[in-house]
């Protein structure tokens, strides 16, 4: 019985050291976000915290912050041209590497990967100078080409998840009906891994449109990024209407969650 | 006829020949880009005209870039460590949340991960700052007379890396906590393990897979996070990203630019290895 009484004491303790750690992790998760949410509607002109009055008057300035616009507009155009990029890419290397025990297939997938884990910043740098080098001019188009050697392997990632799940007796009986590959493809494997393939690319999208380290070599002078503009005004002086873009793109970013999450059942494939 | 059947790939498999296309492009703008920075690296001078090892030898020996690169490791190992303790504490609470709490806590945590880092950096500068609301709570309750400097320092630095890194740590542990059996810790508390033993010799080592994934993840992003670095750390703190931007960007040195990112890339991987080895050493002796 004591030794019972001892177990309900421990397990209380490391219940309540592990909970509250747990509490302060979440609210340092959701703090920043909420702060700058409440801070978008200050009246003041400082980050002041609580603001002294609240208004609209930092949205009311944005129809007018051409250069945020503009940087919103690039910053959109290449994420949506990565994207499409990385998905017929990495869906056909997903299909390849998925299902294939040659050893070529693991190097290939290792190969795909690496970008997750080599500093970004070493591959912008390494891109700006080989651009230079070959003679192409830096424009969207280089920013699309970097942003989506960075996406692939999220697609990639998420499609492989897809693929291992599919059960192989479908495509069996599938081709035993009389199916080409390109129809069971087309009306078997596609509709199953899709929820994947969605899942990757909204990742490889938000990646692309967060972009800082390979955008800051591969953006010419006229091509100014998002998250680029904001550091860079927010280093000079600490602008408020950077908190209302902010709060801007909180709301479309949970509005796209939640809409994956119905479609794609993200949160369970991202892991 | 048997024969070109059993040659072609099952009907449940696909030909590597579909991965041509990423390949082909991965090597004209990934591998190419990385093989020509190692050439450039070994150009003498930033005009690029002669070959040598001068810009290696300047790492080693301007007792400025070594100090650098070790700083930036030195604070990925404590971000991670940081992430480490709160991650570990609400995947392992995430887990046994009910239903409904755990959407909740998987919104929580993915929000950040959404959110853009610019966004979340600027949120800490609020909460830091001089007039900002830790200082302005602590002058509240009469506890300081004059705002601590909280902006540009080290310890907080860790806390916002730590806090924008946090959901990379936290997913891959929950999938980890989830795989383990239940039984396990069950059959070791039943055996008279007090719940701490039960945490230390069961839950942790078997969770070992997921705490080196998350690791690698949180350590990666942080020595990487330039945004975050140069926001909170402010101009007198120097870290690997911005130093190799400086040296690209404003003074244009590109055989120097190109060593060290070459140097910041293989101590990189010199500690991505370390940690898979880690891992793999205490799995066996688990």
């Amino acid at each position: 019985m004591s030794a019972g009484r001892k177990y309900e004491g421990s397990a209380v303790a490391l219940t309540g050291v592990l909970g509250a750690i747990a509490v302060i992790a979440t609210v340092l998760l959701l703090a920043p976000t909420v702060i700058v949410i409440v801070l978008s509607f200050t009246n003041g002109f400082s980050l002041k915290f609580p603001p002294p009055g609240y208004s609209l008057r930092w949205y009311a300035s944005l129809p007018d912050a051409f250069q945020l616009q503009y940087a919103a507009l690039n910053s959109l155009k290449v994420a949506c041209a990565s994207t499409l990029l990385a998905v017929v890419l990495g869906v056909g290397a997903a299909m390849a590497i998925a299902r294939s025990e040659k050893a070529m297939a693991r190097v290939l997938d290792s190969f795909f990967m690496s970008p997750l884990i080599l500093p970004a910043l070493a591959f912008g740098l390494a891109s700006l100078i080989y651009f230079s080098r070959i003679g192409i001019q830096l424009s969207l188009w280089t920013l699309v080409i970097g942003h989506t050697v960075v996406g692939v392997p999220y697609v990639i990632r998420t499609t492989v998840a897809a693929l291992s799940q599919l059960p192989p007796a479908l495509l069996e009986s599938s081709a035993s009906l009389g199916a080409s590959r390109a129809y069971t493809f087309r009306r078997v494997t596609l509709p199953l891994i899709a929820p994947g393939v969605a899942a990757g690319a909204f990742i490889c999208f938000m990646s692309s449109f967060d972009n800082v380290p390979v955008s800051l070599f591969l953006r010419d002078a006229s091509t100014d990024m998002l998250p680029i503009r904001m550091w860079q005004d927010l280093e000079g002086r600490l602008d408020v209407s950077i908190a209302a873009v902010s709060t801007l793109m909180v709301l479309v970013t949970l509005v796209l969650m939640v809409v994956m999450e119905r479609l794609a059942g993200i949160s369970k494939r991202i892991r | 006829m048997t024969a070109a059947v059993l040659k072609g790939p099952p009907v449940t498999g696909y030909s590597l020949a579909f991965a041509t296309p990423l390949a082909a492009f991965f090597v004209l703008f990934f591998l190419a880009p990385l093989l020509l920075l190692i050439v450039i690296s070994f150009y003498a001078t930033p005009e690029l005209q002669s070959f040598g090892f001068d810009q290696y030898v300047k790492i080693a020996t301007d007792g400025f870039t070594l100090p650098v690169l070790f700083d930036t490791l030195w604070l990925g190992l404590q971000t991670t460590l940081l992430c480490l303790l709160l991650g570990y504490a609400l995947a392992w609470c995430y887990v046994r949340s009910p239903g409904s709490l755990q959407k909740l806590l998987m919104l929580a945590i993915l929000m950040p991960l959404l959110t853009s880092v610019v966004v979340r950096t600027f949120a800490w500068v609020v909460i830091l700052g001089r007039q900002g609301i830790v200082n302005s709570v602590l002058a509240e309750f009469g506890w300081i007379d004059a705002p601590l400097k909280l902006l540009y320092t080290r310890g907080g630095l860790i806390v916002t890396l730590a806090n924008v890194q946090l959901p990379l740590m936290v997913l891959p542990l929950i999938t980890a906590l989830q795989k383990l059996d239940p039984n396990l810790e069950d059959a070791s508390s039943a055996l008279g393990a007090s719940a701490l033993r039960t945490f230390v010799k069961i839950t942790l080592p078997l969770t070992l897979p997921g705490i080196v994934a998350g690791c690698l993840l949180t350590f990666a992003a942080s020595i990487t996070a330039f945004i975050s670095q140069s926001l909170i750390g402010g101009g007198q703190m120097l870290f690997m990203p911005m130093y190799i931007y400086q040296q690209a960007s404003s003074l244009q040195n590109w055989p120097f630019a190109a060593a060290i990112s070459l140097v910041f890339l293989v101590a990189v991987m010199a500690c991505v290895s370390v940690f898979n080895l880690l891992g793999r050493l205490s799995r066996a002796g688990a």
